[in-house]
């Protein structure tokens, strides 16, 4: 039988790559991907209380959460698209024009 | 079994992100990040949510991942530039902020979480059950995230097409 601590363990060890990957990666498609990985921590751990609570809600929260990734996703890599077209890079470092 | 399974994709899931976070070319990143969601698509299997997984093989490691590699191409994305150097603070706080992060929580699981699963109910994870809760309990939010899905597909056609000045 499989012990849910290791799977909770395994969705904070997916969890905290993705925090790493969004501190220090610069490409913008990267930290997308950091953040659907960091989603999907996520909803391994709603699968794992899933199966703990036996029940089919927290299933559900994971489709939802699929869900919004897919718009994050589209919304996402259209601003990305937009920013290329417009400085002709996706580098976070260059694209500051809302800091300060 | 059920145990070799799990330990083998949880390591393939966490080597994978590793090399999602790791390598510097984004297409590289992108295919790792769609074995990864294989093998979490895997991992929902052994945890007996047969639909969720099917739904994370079509929807993540199949529309989304598409989505994300055609992007990656489109702009022709190579390595990433070394116009500016990611400074030593960041590479050298970043790893170990992380990792205390991830004890943090990996304590407070440990302690708080049993450390057996109950027995599942017939039927448990299958379409039919999903899907009855669904269309019944959760009929509401599912309506109001379709709408979700049209604003941002709406929003993602404007600002894609769109010439920005």
């Amino acid at each position: 039988m499989i012990d849910p601590r290791l799977v909770l363990l395994v969705s904070a060890a997916l969890f905290a790559i993705g925090v790493a990957g969004v501190l220090t990666r610069r490409g913008a498609i990267t930290i997308l991907m950091c953040v659907e990985l960091m989603l999907n921590a996520g909803n391994l751990a709603f699968i794992a209380f899933a199966r703990l609570f036996d029940g089919p809600e927290a299933q559900i929260y994971v489709f939802f959460v699929m869900t919004l990734a897919a718009a994050e996703a589209a919304a996402g890599l259209a601003i990305v698209i937009a920013l290329f077209r417009l400085r002709g890079t996706t580098d976070v470092d260059e694209i500051n024009l809302l800091k300060w | 079994m059920e145990q070799i399974a799990f330990f083998v994709l949880a390591l393939l899931s966490i080597a994978s992100a590793l090399v999602v976070v790791t390598n510097r070319n984004p297409i590289t990143s992108a295919v790792a990040l769609a074995f990864n969601l294989v093998s979490i698509a895997g991992l929902y299997m052994v945890l007996d949510a047969q639909f969720i997984g099917l739904l994370q093989v079509i929807v993540y490691a199949g529309a989304i991942m598409v989505l994300i590699l055609f992007v990656i191409m489109l702009l022709n994305l190579r390595e990433e530039a070394q116009a500016h150097p990611v400074g030593t603070f960041q590479r050298v706080l970043a790893p170990v902020a992380t990792v205390l992060f991830a004890v943090a929580i990996g304590r407070g699981v440990w302690l708080s979480t049993p450390p057996v699963f109950p027995a599942a109910s017939a039927g448990y994870g299958t379409a039919s059950s999903v899907g009855r809760e669904l269309f019944t309990t959760f009929y509401y939010p599912f309506e109001a995230i379709s709408l979700l899905l049209v604003v941002a597909m709406v929003g993602a056609v404007l600002l894609a097409k769109k010439k920005l000045s």
